[in-house]
């Protein structure tokens, strides 16, 4: 590759990092208020006690485990799907896995703190850690919620050594480009890399290990998380179906965020030289395959009910096809399927904007979706007196609202401290190929045995 | 520890570089070839490419999978009581920790063993210039015998070789 376009990369993906303009405290303390915002209605929540929220008998389980379910979802935008992109080596994921893989690591981190959140003594939460009590009881390893967190924390484990990992040759570039406390900062990140050719092969073999491995670990994650229902008999939860309809539920959403994430990335930090249309193209007709695939899902899970034909299936099934859910099942169905179907299946339409539109769409419609997955059937159980109905209170609607603020000043955060595209990685996609002859090779070859 | 590099612009330079060291008689393991990015088109980045980085990855993965095979069957074991009608020692649900286990061990040993065959963390590297930051590609030997100096200036070129 020639000097001067690595230096053209290395320049154009390091202003972010070097470069700080007033937007960007401004977007830090407007996200940071709102995160404040949520801070303070949990400990409000906390303060008042659960009455708080609107979680009523027989609906214990509202925002805060669709949230979890969805924040789960979102975060297999990013390490699966790059995973997948680089086993099959495909060169436009060069830009996209970093911003990819940190939404997975963040979705992750606050996902993970909604159980938490859900606890009425949330200071008692290392209680849900698999450890002995002092009567040397262990927690039921039978259980779906300790599957949860040894899923959780493999996933969490790996995606964030599968992000950090690549990082180094990037924090070693930035180390001999700055200098005095940024100089330290980055070098101590770098941990000493060199780039001889033995870290670079040992790095490239890791990351296909870790890829080949966070994948099934990926699919496994959401197939728990839909354990945690479908484990139990309870009407419209005790289902085969729900892990791989969670699990292609998940990417479906996760697609969807990182396309709106690459979107702002591109416009805020003007990195249209690096996230082409292609991009969004590409990862747009990942989301109408996703979209189909839900729709697939979705009908054979309906049709399945339907004509099994159940009392207590039906009860919940009537609740969302025309009873008191039905106004959120059916948006759920034109922002999951009627709104991204025809932008992402005409070519005109599958622009950047058209992408995002739908990705928009598609992130409304999947948490919707997690919603209505967990309350209409919590209201509808076998008998009629315990049913009821469940409306969400002030602090429940806050902290939701914060965590997407969490979510945006996180990866702002990041993007200021890290380069958001993998530098070494975009560089390695501009190499031309040498055209080595047979007695080149013979040479090589004899050299090697006998220097 | 003293050093003998050069700096170049094109990895083909660096091809006929390496070569160059290896007909003055630089033992292969001697030779360092710096870049701010792998080369894989080239011979020269080919060297050091053998590896028990997979079978490292699947012994992790085998340990933990014997170690969630001994903490799931020990924890049911530890105070048996039967639950929703399963067997004290339940497979099918143990089958869930012991997978995620069992990766966990191959990611982790895929890791640990990354930074010990990688040499990282490392305080201070003596072969190493910050002009491969700027799409410079290094080629060095360290710590170079008495007798081999003269061959590796000659082969690096005498003009640009950087001595420490």
């Amino acid at each position: 590759m020639k000097e001067a376009t690595a230096k053209r990369i290395t320049d154009d993906l390091l202003r972010p990092l070097l470069h700080t303009s007033w937007r960007f405290f401004l977007l830090v303390a407007v996200l940071g208020g709102i995160v404040l915002m949520g801070g303070i209605a949990w400990m409000y929540q906390i303060w008042n006690g659960f009455g708080e929220s609107g979680k009523r008998w027989p609906v214990f389980w509202g925002f805060y485990i669709t949230n979890f379910v969805f924040w789960i979802g979102i975060s297999h935008a990013g390490t699966l799907i790059s995973a997948i992109l680089r086993l099959v080596n495909a060169g436009w994921r060069r830009p996209v896995t970093r911003c990819a893989e940190v939404i997975t690591a963040f979705a992750l981190m606050i996902g993970a703190m909604f159980p938490i959140i859900h606890l009425g003594r949330p200071w008692l939460f290392f209680w849900l850690v698999p450890y002995p009590n002092q009567r040397l009881i262990w927690p039921n390893f039978r259980s779906p919620l300790v599957w949860d967190f040894f899923a959780i924390s493999t996933y969490l484990t790996g995606s964030v050594l599968f992000l950090l990992l690549p990082m180094i040759p990037d924090f070693a570039l930035v180390r001999d480009k700055t200098t005095g406390f940024r100089r330290k900062f980055y070098g101590a990140l770098a941990l000493g890399w060199q780039g001889t050719t033995k870290q670079w092969h040992r790095l490239e073999s890791a990351m296909q290990i870790m890829a080949i491995a966070i994948i099934p670990v990926a699919v496994s994650v959401h197939t728990i998380v839909s354990f945690d229902f479908s484990m139990a008999p309870v009407p419209g939860w005790h289902s085969t179906i729900f892990g791989p309809y969670f699990v292609a539920g998940a990417i479906f959403s996760g697609i969807a965020a990182l396309i709106i994430a690459m979107a702002a990335l591109r416009k805020f930090l003007h990195l249209e030289d690096y996230l082409h249309p292609v991009h969004f193209e590409n990862l747009g007709k990942l989301l109408l395959m996703m979209s189909l695939l839900w729709a697939y899902f979705v009908f054979a899970e309906r049709l399945t009910t339907w004509y099994g034909n159940g009392t207590s299936e039906m009860n919940v099934f009537w609740a969302t096809q025309d009873g008191g859910y039905s106004p959120l099942y059916w948006l759920m169905v034109v922002c999951n399927f009627v709104i991204p179907f025809p932008i992402l299946s005409l070519r005109k339409l599958r622009t950047v904007t058209g992408c995002v539109i739908a990705s928009c769409s598609v992130v409304v419609g999947m948490w919707l979706e997690r919603f209505l997955i967990i309350v209409p059937t919590l209201s509808h159980k076998y008998l009629t007196y315990s049913w009821g109905s469940y409306r969400p209170g002030p602090p429940e609607i806050m902290i939701m609202i914060s965590t997407f603020a969490a979510m945006g000043l996180l990866y702002t955060i990041f993007s200021k401290l890290v380069p958001i595209i993998s530098i070494w990685e975009l560089k390695v996609g501009e190499h031309p190929f040498p055209i080595e002859t047979a007695a080149q090779v013979k040479e090589h070859a004899i050299l090697r045995t006998n220097p | 520890m003293s050093v003998l590099y050069a700096l170049y612009s094109e990895p083909d330079e660096v091809q006929k570089a390496v070569d160059s060291l290896r007909k003055a008689g630089v033992p292969e393991k001697e030779i360092v070839v710096i870049s701010s990015e792998p080369i894989e088109e080239y011979e020269f980045s080919h060297r050091d490419k053998a590896t028990w980085l997979y079978w490292i990855a699947g012994g992790g993965g085998a340990l933990g999978l014997a170690f969630g095979t001994w903490l799931t069957r020990m924890t049911e074991l530890a105070w048996p009581l039967q639950t929703g009608g399963m067997p004290i020692v339940s497979w099918w649900p143990n089958l869930i920790v012991m997978f995620e286990l069992t990766m966990l061990g191959g990611i982790l040993a895929t890791v640990v063993t990354l930074f010990i065959t990688a040499k990282i963390p490392t305080r201070e590297n003596a072969l190493y210039d910050v002009a491969v930051s700027d799409g410079k590609i290094l080629v060095g030997v360290e710590s170079p015998t008495e007798g081999l100096r003269a061959g590796i200036q000659n082969a690096l070129g005498a003009g640009r070789v950087v001595s420490r």
